[in-house]
C-alpha cells in the first residue's frame, strides 16, 4: 500500500509537472512568430539580427528555426509539416524552385503587401512566386554560380581570368602542373557535383552557356535535353574528374567545396555568392588571394550565365498568427531590410534600384557583376513543370551523375532521362 | 478433479496474462498497426502530399510503375547487395570478437565496453563522422593508407558509386559487429560447460572443438542474430543517404521510398514501394524461420 501511494505520488508529479512546464511553455509561445532560416554561411546570423530588428520596432515576439543546409532535406521536413497541416511554423523559408510544389499550403501575401510596393520588386522573381493568379512567396535574396578564382595564382603564371569554359581547363592544368613541381599538389576546379539539386543547377548553367546546348525543358514544355550540344558539355565535365577536378567532386556539396577552395586546395571553384564573405574574413587562409568572376562562356560565341537560385518567405496556410507573420515577412523582405542584409551579408537583393545604390556597390563587388549577369541568367523549368519539377530535377541530375562517374557516355543517358521525362509528362504535353 | 483445479488455474493464468498485455497490443497497434494499414492503403491510391485527401483509388498501378521504373530495380538489387554482405561479414566478425571476449583474459569488463562504443553511436552521427574521415582532400583514412604506404594518390572513398557501396558496407560493419558480437556472446555463455570440459578431458584438438561442439550448439544463437541484422539491413537508409545522397545508383529500397514519398510529393508509389520492402522482409524471416532448423521455442 506504501508503495502503490509512493508511486502515485511520482505518477501525480510527471503528469502535474508535465502539464505545468508545457503550458508554461505554451503560453510564451502563443505570440511568437515562428520562422525557419538557412543556416549556410552567414544566413543564420543576418536572419537573427533581421528578425531581432523586426522585433525592437513592433514589440512582438518571434523565434527562429533552423532549417538544414541540403535543400532536399529543406523540402522534406517542410512538406511533413505542412503537410500534416501544422502550425508550429508561421514563415518557411522556399527555394525558387518550390513554389509550384508547395502552393496548395501557402497564403496568397497580396491580401497583405500592397501592389505598388510588390511593383519595385525584379519582375521575374514575382512572376516566378506567382502561381494561378496567387503570390505565395515574397523574394528575400537571390543568387547565381559565380566562378571563384586564385588570383595570386593566375598572376605568378600570368593566365587571365578565364573567359571561357575551355580556356579555364588550360589555365587550371598549367597551374596544376606547375605547382606540383613545387611539391604543392593543387586540384584545377571544383564544382557541386553530388547527386542533388546543385548539381542540376552546376550542369545547367554550363549547358546553357554555349550557344544554344540549352535547356532541359523549352519554355513550352518540351524535352530539349537530348541533344549533342549538351552531351558534349557534360562528357567534356566527365573528362575533367580525375584530371583537373577531384573524383570527390561526385560527393561535394557547396560547402564541401568551399572546405576544399578556402583551405588553397583548388585554383577555380563554382559556388554561390555566400562564400564570398567566409572567403574573405580574417581567418580564411585565402583572404586577399582570391577572385570572382562570372561562370565562364561555353565557347567564344556562348555566354556567360548562371542558374538562378535564391530564396523567398512564405506564409503558411495553417499559421494562426498570419498577420503578425505577414508582417514579419514584409519586413524582412523589406527596402530597408534587404539594403542591410546586402552590406553585411552579401545577400543579393530582390529590389531591382537597390543595385544602384552606392553603399551596397561600395561594400559588395559582385553586385556590380550581378548587374549584368542579372540579363542572361538561367532559369531551372520549375515553372514549365510544377509540381513534377522535383522528379525532373531529379532524372536529369541522375543521368549527369551516372556520366560523370563514368557510367556511360551523356548521349546514351541523356536519351535514357529523355525517356524518362517523356513518359512522366505524356511526351511533354502535360506537366501538371 | 485435480486437473479440472489445474486447468481453470490455467485459464485464470491465461486471461491475466491477456490483461496485463492489453495495454501493450493496444499502443502497439496504435504506433505499428494503424501507420501499416495506412501505407498499404495509400499503395493502391494516387496520393499526393500537397493534397492527401484527394487520393482516388488506382488498384495496382502503382506496383506496375514499380516494375517498369529502372530505379526501383536497382534499388532492390543494392539492398540485397548490401544486406547479404554486410551481414555476412558481421556475423563472422562478431563470432570472432564473441569467442574472444568469452575467453578469460584480464580487462575483459573493460574490453566488452569498449567494443560496444560504435553501436552506441548514432548511425547518422557515425555516417557523418566515416563521410568525414573518408574525404578524399582532407579525410584522415587517405593520409594513414599514403603514410603507411598502400595508396599513392588519395582514394575518393564516397564518390565513385562500386567504391561508395563498399564504404557504406564497411561502415555498416564498423557499426554493427559489436551487436552482433554480444547476442553470440550471449549464447556462447548459455552453453553447457560439460561438453568442453568432456572434450577437454579427452583431449581434443580445441579447432576440432570449435566446429564439432561450439559452433553446433551457437546455431540457434547465430540464427537469430542473422535474422535481427538480415532484417535491420534490409532497412538501410541513413547510412547511405548521409554517404551518398540521393544518387540512384546507390540507391536502397528505404531511400527510393523515401524520395518519392516526400521529394517526388508521390505518397501512391512510395507507400507501394513501403509495402513491397514490408513483404521482402516478411517473406524473409518466413524462410529464416522455417528453414533456419529452429523452432519458435528455443528463440528465447
Amino acid at each position: 500500500m506504501k508503495k502503490l501511494l509512493i508511486g502515485l505520488l511520482f505518477l501525480g508529479l510527471i503528469v502535474g509537472g508535465y502539464f505545468y512546464f508545457a503550458d508554461g511553455e505554451d503560453n510564451s509561445d502563443n505570440d511568437a512568430v515562428t520562422i525557419t532560416c538557412g543556416m549556410v554561411g552567414l544566413e543564420h546570423k543576418t536572419c537573427k539580427e533581421g528578425v531581432a530588428l523586426w522585433e525592437k520596432k513592433t514589440g512582438k515576439k518571434a523565434k527562429i528555426l533552423p532549417a538544414p543546409n541540403g535543400s532536399n532535406e529543406r523540402l522534406t521536413i517542410f512538406q511533413q509539416y505542412l503537410a500534416a497541416g501544422d502550425a508550429s511554423i508561421d514563415v518557411y523559408q522556399v527555394d525558387v524552385v518550390w513554389p509550384g510544389l508547395l502552393e496548395n499550403h501557402l497564403e496568397d501575401l497580396k491580401k497583405y503587401i500592397p501592389q505598388e510596393e510588390l511593383d519595385t520588386y525584379i519582375p521575374t522573381l514575382i512572376e516566378n512566386n506567382t502561381v494561378n493568379g496567387r503570390l505565395v512567396a515574397m523574394p528575400w535574396f537571390i543568387q547565381v554560380g559565380f566562378m571563384y578564382y586564385r588570383k595570386d595564382l593566375l598572376e605568378k603564371y600570368n593566365r587571365p581570368v578565364p573567359q571561357t569554359w575551355e580556356e579555364m581547363e588550360e589555365t587550371a592544368k598549367i597551374i596544376m602542373e606547375g605547382e606540383k613541381k613545387t611539391g604543392d599538389n593543387i586540384w584545377g576546379y571544383v564544382f557541386q557535383g553530388k547527386a542533388y539539386e546543385g548539381l542540376t543547377c552546376n550542369a545547367l548553367e554550363m549547358m546553357n552557356s554555349t550557344k544554344d546546348g540549352g535547356t532541359i525543358i523549352d519554355h513550352k514544355g518540351k524535352i530539349t535535353l537530348n541533344n549533342s550540344q549538351a552531351a558534349g558539355v557534360i562528357n567534356r565535365l566527365s573528362r575533367w574528374i580525375g584530371t583537373i577536378a577531384p573524383e570527390g567532386v561526385l560527393n561535394y556539396e557547396q560547402e564541401d567545396c568551399r572546405g576544399i577552395f578556402q583551405s588553397g586546395k583548388a585554383v577555380f571553384m563554382r559556388n554561390w555568392p555566400y562564400a564570398w564573405p567566409l572567403l574573405n574574413s580574417d581567418d580564411s587562409p585565402v583572404k586577399g588571394k582570391i577572385g570572382i568572376a562570372p561562370l565562364p562562356k561555353g565557347g567564344k560565341d556562348g555566354h556567360h550565365t548562371g542558374v538562378l537560385g535564391g530564396w523567398n518567405l512564405a506564409l503558411s496556410k495553417y499559421s494562426k498568427r498570419k498577420e503578425d507573420a505577414a508582417d514579419l515577412i514584409r519586413f524582412l523582405t523589406g527596402k530597408k531590410e534587404l539594403r542591410r542584409r546586402a552590406i553585411v551579408g552579401g545577400y543579393f537583393p530582390t529590389i531591382e534600384s537597390l543595385y544602384n545604390d552606392k553603399d551596397i556597390v561600395a561594400a559588395n563587388p559582385l553586385m556590380k557583376i550581378m548587374k549584368k549577369v542579372l540579363k542572361t541568367i538561367t532559369a531551372r523549368p520549375g515553372g514549365q513543370t510544377g509540381s513534377k519539377y522535383s522528379q525532373v530535377s531529379s532524372v536529369f541530375w541522375n543521368s549527369v551523375h551516372k556520366t560523370l562517374s563514368k557510367n556511360g557516355t551523356a548521349e546514351e543517358n541523356f536519351a535514357t532521362a529523355a525517356e524518362k521525362l517523356n513518359s512522366l509528362s505524356k511526351n511533354g504535353t502535360k506537366w501538371y | 478433479m485435480a486437473s479440472k483445479f489445474r486447468s481453470d488455474l490455467t485459464k485464470e493464468r491465461t486471461r491475466a496474462a491477456w490483461v496485463f498485455m492489453l495495454p501493450t497490443l493496444l499502443v502497439i497497434s496504435f504506433v505499428a498497426g494503424w501507420p501499416l494499414l495506412r501505407t498499404i492503403w495509400f499503395s493502391f491510391t494516387d496520393a499526393s502530399l500537397s493534397n492527401m485527401s484527394a487520393a482516388q483509388f488506382t488498384a495496382f498501378e502503382n506496383f506496375e510503375f514499380l516494375f517498369k521504373d529502372s530505379s526501383w530495380g536497382t534499388a532492390v538489387k543494392n539492398t540485397l547487395y548490401f544486406a547479404v554482405i554486410s551481414v555476412a561479414l558481421e556475423t563472422v566478425l562478431g563470432l570472432v570478437i564473441a569467442l574472444v571476449l568469452n575467453s578469460q583474459i584480464k580487462g575483459k569488463g573493460l574490453l566488452r565496453t569498449a567494443v560496444l562504443i560504435p553501436w552506441a553511436i548514432p548511425t547518422i552521427v557515425s555516417a557523418k563522422m566515416w563521410g568525414w574521415m573518408l574525404h578524399d582532400v582532407y579525410g584522415v583514412i587517405n593520409d594513414m593508407l599514403i603514410w603507411v604506404g598502400f595508396i599513392q594518390q588519395p582514394i575518393a572513398w564516397a564518390a565513385d558509386p562500386k567504391l561508395a557501396m563498399i564504404s557504406v558496407i564497411l561502415v555498416d560493419v564498423w557499426k554493427t559487429t559489436p551487436f552482433m558480437a554480444l547476442l553470440l556472446l550471449a549464447g556462447l555463455q548459455l552453453m553447457p560447460q560439460e561438453c568442453f570440459e568432456a572434450a577437454r578431458v579427452d583431449g581434443i584438438h580445441p579447432i576440432r572443438v570449435f566446429w564439432r561442439v561450439t559452433l553446433p550448439l551457437l546455431k540457434p544463437a547465430i540464427i537469430v542474430a542473422v535474422i535481427f541484422r538480415s532484417l535491420d539491413a534490409m532497412r538501410v537508409f541513413d547510412l547511405i543517404y548521409v554517404l551518398t545522397g540521393g544518387s540512384s545508383e546507390t540507391m536502397s529500397m528505404s531511400v527510393y521510398a523515401r524520395q518519392q514519398l516526400f521529394d517526388f510529393q508521390n505518397v501512391g508509389v512510395g507507400s507501394a514501394a513501403s509495402t513491397l520492402l514490408f513483404l521482402m522482409i516478411g517473406l524473409f524471416t518466413i524462410i529464416f524461420l522455417l528453414f533456419g532448423g529452429i523452432k519458435g521455442d528455443k528463440i528465447k
